[in-house]
């Protein structure tokens, strides 16, 4: 069941997308790679199909290599939930370029809409804050996702968290690749680096 | 001789192996070393986090050191995983990476729960530690004595890097001496 007025995921990632350049963008496991791969399949898409709990440390790795890219990591709450730790690792290291989005549906949409903690007990903005990620906000309207999108382009003044209340429609699957040598060899052509 | 005072600790000489470890990393060009601290790697972090060009990145479990490995490596970094044997079995799902990217990985593990040790909680992951590495697709090589640690630690990071194998180089409690609780 969907709450109301809760964002259409889709929408929402198109938007934070549309104008995206040089980014590179990570998505995590579940709905958040379909989202990405809906957007536009792109050489600098980094999709997961498992580790979960590790998509936020995959664009750490990236934003310390590549400190003047912008880095966007789109996961969902459980995903999130699972890497929680990872926000206090983040907080540490303060890259500039790297933009979190929690896609924040409150429940596990890929395994049959159990409630997550963040429906009911876990304030995640809170907890990346705490962590010492400063920028750390909500966003709830279309309207906000759409003036946001341009600051995930400013390398120098994250790291950023924004959590997204989105509903919990389950969507048609927009698959990406799932081949990972080839996921990861085409972002490193994408950067000039060519294979061993 | 001198005298010390009784709550003084005995001087001993660091070992140089640790400083070895640090120079085959800087020649083959890591730049980002995640950590979960262990006395066993004391002297190493201290290497890098003086050193200009490495990126020094403790974690809060080891399993984020192998997600942030696979990106370093997208962004076209080599990095290394500093971690304790117990460590191990905190990275296992996340060990998948290694074959899924087939990215150039490297964790030095420092051994507890073999060499006359005292806590028995370190038994069992120190136990499973080699068999739960070869079981996720790793390469395990060991080293026991200080002699020969810079040529195991050159045999891993070259097959490591050079040869995109993914490899854990154990470092044997004997090696690092066992940890004393009670005087």
């Amino acid at each position: 069941m969907s709450k109301a007025n809760r964002l259409e995921r889709r929408g929402v990632v198109s938007t934070l997308l549309a104008g995206r350049k040089d980014a590179i963008v990570v998505g995590g496991l579940g709905a958040s790679t379909y989202d990405i791969a809906a957007a536009g399949d792109h050489d600098r898409n980094f999709y997961l199909w498992g580790g979960m709990g590790g998509a936020v440390m995959i664009g750490l790795g990236i934003a310390l290599a590549q400190p003047r890219l912008p880095v966007v990591v789109i996961t969902g709450d459980g995903e999130m939930l699972m890497g929680i730790g990872s926000l206090a690792t983040v907080g540490l290291q303060k890259p500039g370029n790297l933009t979190i989005i929690v896609l924040d549906n409150e429940v596990y949409g890929e395994t049959g809409g159990q409630a997550s903690h963040t429906g009911t007990n876990v304030d995640l903005v809170g907890v990346a804050g705490a962590c010492g990620i400063s920028d750390a906000r909500t966003i709830a309207t279309m309207a906000e996702v759409e003036a946001f999108a341009p600051s995930m382009q400013d390398v120098s003044a994250g790291p950023r968290f924004v959590s997204i209340k989105i509903d919990s429609a389950n969507l048609e699957r927009v698959l990406a690749s799932r081949d990972g040598s080839f996921i990861v060899t085409r972002i490193r052509g994408a950067l000039g680096f060519g294979p061993i | 001789m001198h005298l010390r005072h009784a709550h003084e600790k005995p001087v001993e000489a660091a070992p140089s192996w640790p400083d070895e470890i640090f120079s085959i990393l800087q020649r083959f060009e890591v730049r980002q070393v995640a950590y979960v601290p262990d006395a066993g790697h004391s002297q190493l972090i201290e290497r890098v986090l003086e050193a200009p060009l490495m990126r020094a990145v403790p974690l809060t479990t080891e399993e984020e050191g192998i997600a942030l490995l696979a990106g370093a490596w997208a962004g076209g970094q080599r990095g290394v995983l500093l971690m304790q044997s117990s460590g191990v079995g905190n990275c296992i799902n996340m060990l998948s990476l290694t074959q899924i990217f087939r990215f150039p990985f490297l964790t030095l593990v420092t051994m507890r729960g073999e060499w006359g040790e005292f806590n028995p909680w370190q038994v069992p992951m120190g136990s499973s530690t080699p068999g739960v590495l070869e079981l996720s697709g790793i390469r395990v090589l060991r080293a026991s004595d200080p002699g020969e640690v810079a040529d195991v630690m050159e045999a891993a990071a070259s097959q490591a890097y050079n040869a995109c194998t993914p490899t854990a180089l154990l470092l044997s409690q004997r090696l690092i001496g066992t940890k004393v609780f009670v005087k």
